[in-house]
C-alpha cells in the first residue's frame, strides 16, 4: 500500500523508577486500517496508551523516550487535552460517562454549543447559554453513525452496559477532528451480540478513513476484525505480521512467550498415584470482589504442594484468595482438614491455620508508618498471642519487645530484608524490601496454608528470586502448602506443581506447568474449556 | 461478572432511587402535616399566620438559595454560608457607622460585601478543595474558625486597633462593638422600596375586594424572584453544566477536561457572595443586628429549611428552597402557640422545634453517608 502512516511510535521506551516496562516499540497504523494490539497483562500496553494519550502518570514519573510521529510529523503529546487535538480518540476500559446527565450531554460534554446571550456579553463565554437542540442533533448523528438507535434524551444511568460503551464511542467521533482511535479492551463488560455489533461499528468507522488501535485479549474478535496484529510480551514487540498470515494458535504462543525456566525442585514427597491428601477442600465458592469475581469455584488442594492460579486481570485470579481470607464477601463452603472455614471473617481463617500476603500490599499487607519489627509481628500478636508477656487479662498483656526484636532480626536475615534496622518505618523501605516484610509477617504465622497474592508484582528481579526461592523452600522443606496468584504466568511455571487457569471468574482448566504455550495461551483466552480441547479451526 | 455488575449497578441505583423519593416527599410531607396540626391546635388567626409568613419568605428565601450551587457542583451543603454572613455583617456595621441609610445604605453595603465574600469564598474554597468528600464538616468548622477571627476583630481590635469613635455602635468601654446594632438607617429599605406600587397600584385595583392585612415585602421578593431567575439561568450555561458534570463526578469530568478544582472554587465564591447579600436581606428585614449570633444561627436554620423542603445533599431545587422556608417558618410561628395552647407552656412548642429542625439534619447527613456508601459496596 502506498498510503502512508497517520500515527507512528518510533522506539518507544519507558521506566518505572528503573523497571523498563517498554523497549523500542515500533508501531504504525495506517487510515482505514484497524490494527489488533495483543498481550498478556503487564505486557506495557497499558503503559503505550497511556503514552500516547499524553496521561499525567507519564510526566509525573520522568517521560519516556522515542518519538510519537502524526503524518510523518513529530509531536509532544504532554496532556489527554493535547492528544485530543491532534485527533487522537480513547474509549475507556472503564466509562466515562456522568449517569445523571443525558445521552446527548455525555457525548458534548465539556465540548457543548452555546449561544452568547445578554450576560454573557459581559461576564465571558462561561455564561453562554447552552443550545440543547444543537447539540442533541450532533448526538443524534454520532449515534447514527454507529446505527444505534436510542433515544438520545434518556440519561446513561440505567442504560444497558452494551449502550454505554457506544455512548462512549459516539462521544469520540462526534470529535471533528478524530484520526485515531484507540480502543482498550472494549469488548471486555460486553455480551456476544453486543460485542458483535461493537465490531461492525469498527468496521463501519475504519471504512470512513480512521485508524483505529484495538487492545485486546479475545483473540477471535482480533482475527475478525483486524487488517494487521501486533503482539506485546513483557514490554516488547513480539511479532508483527498482517492478518492473512496470522494463526491464532502461533499469536497464543507468542503471547505467552517461551519463558520456562523451571528451578530444580526437589520432587513432591509424595508420591502422584497415592490416594490424595487433601488439606483444603473449596467449594461452590463465588466471591465478590470488584473486578475480580469469583463463580463457583471448585477445588481440592493437596497437602504440601505449590499451586498456581493464572490469568488475565478481571478473571478472578485475586479473587479466590481474597474470598477465603475474608477480605471480600464469599459464598461457598471450605473445609480444611475436614474442619469447615467460616467464610467473611478474617479472624477465622487465620485461627484456621492460613495466612495472606495480599496483593496490595500498601493499603492491605503493610501498616506504612509503623517499623519492621511491628508489622512482622502484629498478626501473629493479636491473632495467635504471640510476642506478648503472659498475665491475667488476656487484652491488656504487654507486649514483648525483645521477642519481637529476635525474631524481626532472624526475619530479616532469612529474607535478606534491605534496611537500617528493624525499627526502620516501612514506608521507607524499596517495595521488593516491603514486599519481603509482608511475607515475614505471613510467615511469622507458621500458616499451614500460605496464600501468597502476587508476591512478586513490581519488585526487582533480585527480590522476585529471593521470595519464589523462600517459597520454594517453605514448600520442600517445611511442608508447607502454597497457592500463588501471579499475573506472570512464567513464575507460576517455574514453582508451581500445578497452575489453575481463571476465565471469566471460572476455573478454565488446571494444567501442569510444562503443558505448552499455546495451551496455556488458549486456557487464559477463555478458548479451551475442559473437554472441549483447542479449538484452532472454526473460529477464524 | 458482567451480568453481576449490572445487577448490582441498578440494585444501587433503586436503593438511590427509594432513598431519592423518601427525602423528597416524605420529609416535606411529615412537616406539612405536623404545621397543620399547630395551626389547628393553636386556633391561629390565618391573617396573622399568612402575614407571617410573607414576611418571613422575603427574610429567609434569598439565604436559603444561596445554598444551592454548592449542592449541584458536589459539595454538598454549604455551612460555610456563615462565612459569607460575616461579610455581609461588617458590611452593614460600616454602612451604620458612617450613617448611609435607606436604599443606598443597602446597596454601598452590598457593594461592600462583594469583594470581601469573593475573598472569603476563594479562600474556602481553596481549604474544601483540599478536603474532598469531607465538605460539610470541614465547611462547619471552618465556620467555627471564621467566628473566632470575626470576635478578635469586632471585640478587641475595634477601638484599639482599628480606630473608631461612634458611641452607638461601640460598648460602653470603647473597644469592640455592641452586641445588639440597631440598623435603624437600613431596616426595611428593600422590604418597604415598592410600596408605592403596592399601595398605589395594586391595592387600588384591587380596593373594593379585601385582601386582608398584609403587607406584601415587594422590593424582596422581586430581588429573591431575580435570584431565581438568575440561578435556573446559570445552571442552562456553559458554568452550570460544568459544575453539574462536576457534582457527577469529579473524575470523569476531569478526564473530560474541565478544571475541577476551579469549578467546585466557583461555586463556593458564588454561594459565599449569595450568602452575604442574603444575610443583608435578612437583617433589614429584622432591623436588629445581633453582632455575635445573627450570622451563628443562620447556617443552621438555612440548611435546615432547605432540607425540610425535601433537599438532598445531593441534589437540590429553587423548589426545594421555597417549599422549605414555608414550612419551617410555619412551624417557627405556630409552636410555641401551640406549645402554649397544649400544655400551657411555649417552650415546649420551642423545644419540639429545635427538636426537630437538628434531627431533619441530622437524617440528611445521615442518609448522605449511607447513599455515598452503596456504589462502594457495589
Amino acid at each position: 500500500m502506498s498510503e502512508s502512516a497517520v500515527l507512528e511510535l518510533i522506539g518507544i521506551t519507558k521506566d518505572y523508577y528503573g523497571v523498563t516496562v517498554l523497549k523500542g516499540i515500533d508501531l504504525k497504523v495506517k487510515p482505514r486500517e484497524i490494527h489488533g494490539i495483543i498481550g498478556e497483562n503487564g505486557a506495557g500496553k497499558s503503559t503505550l496508551m497511556n503514552i500516547l494519550f499524553g496521561m499525567s502518570v507519564i510526566h509525573e514519573t520522568g517521560g519516556f523516550q522515542g518519538e510519537i510521529r502524526i503524518d510523518g510529523e513529530p509531536v509532544v503529546i504532554d496532556s489527554p487535552a493535547r492528544a485530543m487535538e491532534l485527533g487522537i480518540g480513547m474509549v475507556h476500559q472503564e466509562f466515562m460517562l456522568l449517569p445523571g446527565f443525558s445521552i446527548a450531554e455525555n457525548i458534548k460534554l465539556n465540548r457543548e454549543i452555546t449561544c452568547s446571550n445578554v450576560i454573557s456579553r459581559v461576564m465571558g463565554k462561561s455564561m453562554e447559554t447552552l443550545d440543547f437542540k444543537a447539540m442533541r442533533q450532533d448526538a443524534r448523528s454520532a449515534l447514527d453513525h454507529l446505527s444505534i438507535n436510542i433515544d438520545e434524551t434518556l440519561p446513561v444511568a440505567g442504560l444497558p452496559v452494551g449502550y454505554m460503551q457506544f455512548v462512549e464511542i459516539a462521544r469520540e467521533i462526534d470529535k471533528k477532528n478524530l484520526r485515531v482511535m484507540v480502543f482498550d479492551e472494549p469488548s471486555a463488560v460486553l455480551t456476544e451480540s453486543e460485542a458483535g455489533l461493537l465490531l461492525e461499528a469498527m468496521r463501519r468507522l475504519s471504512e470512513k478513513g480512521i485508524a483505529i488501535l484495538f487492545i485486546t485479549h479475545r483473540l477471535d474478535e482480533v482475527m475478525a476484525v483486524a487488517h494487521s496484529i501486533s503482539i506485546l510480551r513483557d514490554g516488547q514487540l513480539v511479532a508483527r505480521m498482517e492478518r492473512d498470515q496470522a494463526r491464532i494458535d502461533k499469536i497464543a504462543e507468542w503471547m505467552v512467550g517461551r519463558k520456562v525456566e523451571r528451578s530444580v525442585l526437589a520432587k513432591r514427597p509424595v508420591a502422584e498415584d497415592e490416594a490424595e491428601d487433601v488439606i483444603l477442600e473449596i467449594h461452590d465458592l463465588s466471591v465478590e470482589m470488584p473486578g475480580e469475581v469469583v463463580h463457583r469455584f471448585d477445588l481440592k488442594l493437596r497437602r504440601g504442594e505449590i499451586l498456581g492460579i493464572g490469568g488475565l486481570a478481571g478473571h478472578g485470579k485475586i479473587g479466590v484468595a481474597n474470598g477465603i481470607m475474608g477480605l471480600y464477601p464469599a459464598r461457598g463452603s471450605v473445609f480444611k482438614d475436614g474442619l469447615p472455614v467460616s467464610l467473611n471473617n478474617p479472624r477465622q481463617a487465620l485461627l484456621s491455620g492460613m495466612a495472606m500476603v495480599s496483593e496490595d500490599r500498601r493499603r492491605v499487607g503493610l501498616w506504612m508508618d509503623e517499623s519492621i519489627e511491628m508489622n512482622i509481628s502484629f498478626t501473629a500478636m493479636q491473632v495467635q498471642g504471640k510476642f506478648l508477656w503472659p498475665g491475667p487479662l488476656e487484652r491488656l498483656r504487654r507486649e514483648d519487645r525483645t521477642a519481637m526484636r529476635e525474631h524481626a532480626l532472624t526475619m530479616i536475615k532469612d529474607l535478606d530484608i534491605r534496611c537500617t534496622g528493624p525499627q526502620q518505618i516501612v514506608r521507607h523501605l524499596s517495595g521488593g524490601n516491603q514486599q519481603k516484610v509482608c511475607l515475614a509477617r505471613a510467615l511469622t504465622m507458621k500458616p499451614d496454608i500460605l496464600w501468597a497474592s502476587e508476591p512478586t508484582r513490581g519488585i526487582d528481579i533480585g527480590a522476585k528470586q529471593l521470595i519464589l526461592d523462600y517459597l520454594v523452600r517453605c514448600s520442600r522443606e517445611g511442608g508447607m502448602t502454597i497457592v500463588m496468584t501471579s499475573s506472570e504466568l512464567g513464575e507460576l511455571r517455574r514453582i508451581c506443581d500445578r497452575i489453575v487457569i481463571m476465565y471469566e471468574g471460572r476455573i478454565s482448566g488446571i494444567l501442569p506447568p510444562d503443558a505448552s504455550d499455546m495451551e496455556f495461551g488458549m486456557m487464559m483466552a477463555g478458548k479451551y474449556q475442559s473437554g472441549k480441547g483447542v479449538g484452532i479451526d472454526g473460529m477464524a | 461478572m458482567k451480568r453481576g455488575g449490572v445487577e448490582v449497578r441498578s440494585f444501587g441505583y433503586f436503593l438511590q432511587l427509594r432513598t431519592g423519593v423518601f427525602s423528597r416527599s416524605m420529609v416535606p410531607a411529615f412537616f406539612a402535616v405536623l404545621c397543620i396540626i399547630g395551626v389547628v391546635v393553636a386556633k391561629l388567626d390565618l391573617n396573622y399566620l399568612i402575614n407571617e409568613i410573607f414576611t418571613r419568605l422575603g427574610r429567609n428565601t434569598f439565604l436559603v438559595l444561596s445554598l444551592l450551587i454548592p449542592v449541584v457542583a458536589g459539595l454538598g451543603l454549604n455551612f460555610g454560608i456563615v462565612i459569607g454572613a460575616m461579610a455581609g455583617q461588617i458590611a452593614l456595621v460600616i454602612v451604620t457607622h458612617y450613617r448611609i441609610e435607606g436604599l443606598t445604605g443597602l446597596a454601598v453595603a452590598m457593594l461592600i460585601a462583594l469583594p470581601l465574600a469573593v475573598l472569603f469564598g476563594w479562600l474556602t474554597g481553596l481549604v474544601l478543595n483540599k478536603a474532598k468528600g469531607r465538605e460539610m464538616v470541614t465547611g462547619m468548622i471552618l465556620g467555627f474558625f471564621a467566628n473566632g477571627l470575626y470576635q478578635l476583630i469586632f471585640l478587641v481590635l475595634v477601638g484599639t486597633v482599628i480606630p473608631m469613635n461612634n458611641p452607638t455602635l461601640l460598648l460602653p468601654s470603647g473597644i469592640g462593638i455592641r452586641n445588639t446594632v440597631d440598623l435603624i438607617g437600613v431596616a426595611n429599605a428593600l422590604d418597604r422600596a415598592l410600596d408605592g406600587i403596592w399601595d398605589g397600584l395594586i391595592m387600588f385595583d384591587l380596593g373594593p375586594i379585601p385582601v386582608g392585612p398584609w403587607r406584601i415585602p415587594l422590593g424582596t421578593w422581586l430581588v429573591t424572584g431575580l435570584l431565581c431567575g438568575g440561578i435556573s439561568f446559570l445552571m442552562k450555561t456553559r458554568l452550570g453544566q460544568q459544575m453539574r458534570a462536576v457534582g457527577e463526578d469529579g473524575h470523569i469530568a476531569s478526564v473530560a477536561g474541565i478544571p475541577v478544582n476551579r469549578i467546585r472554587i466557583t461555586a463556593i465564591v458564588y454561594s459565599t457572595v449569595l450568602a452575604a447579600w442574603g444575610q443583608l436581606i435578612f437583617l433589614q428585614n429584622i432591623g436588629t443586628l445581633n453582632t455575635y449570633n445573627s450570622h451563628e444561627q443562620i447556617g443552621m436554620f438555612s440548611i435546615a429549611a432547605l432540607l425540610v423542603g425535601g433537599a438532598s445533599t445531593r441534589k437540590a431545587g429553587i423548589g426545594n428552597a421555597i417549599l422549605g422556608v414555608f414550612l419551617f417558618h410555619t412551624l417557627f410561628v405556630v409552636s410555641p402557640l401551640a406549645g402554649q395552647a397544649v400544655f400551657g407552656i411555649p417552650q415546649i412548642g420551642e423545644y419540639f422545634r429545635v427538636f426537630l429542625a437538628y434531627g431533619v439534619i441530622a437524617v440528611a447527613l445521615v442518609l448522605h453517608a449511607w447513599q455515598n456508601r452503596l456504589p462502594a459496596k457495589g
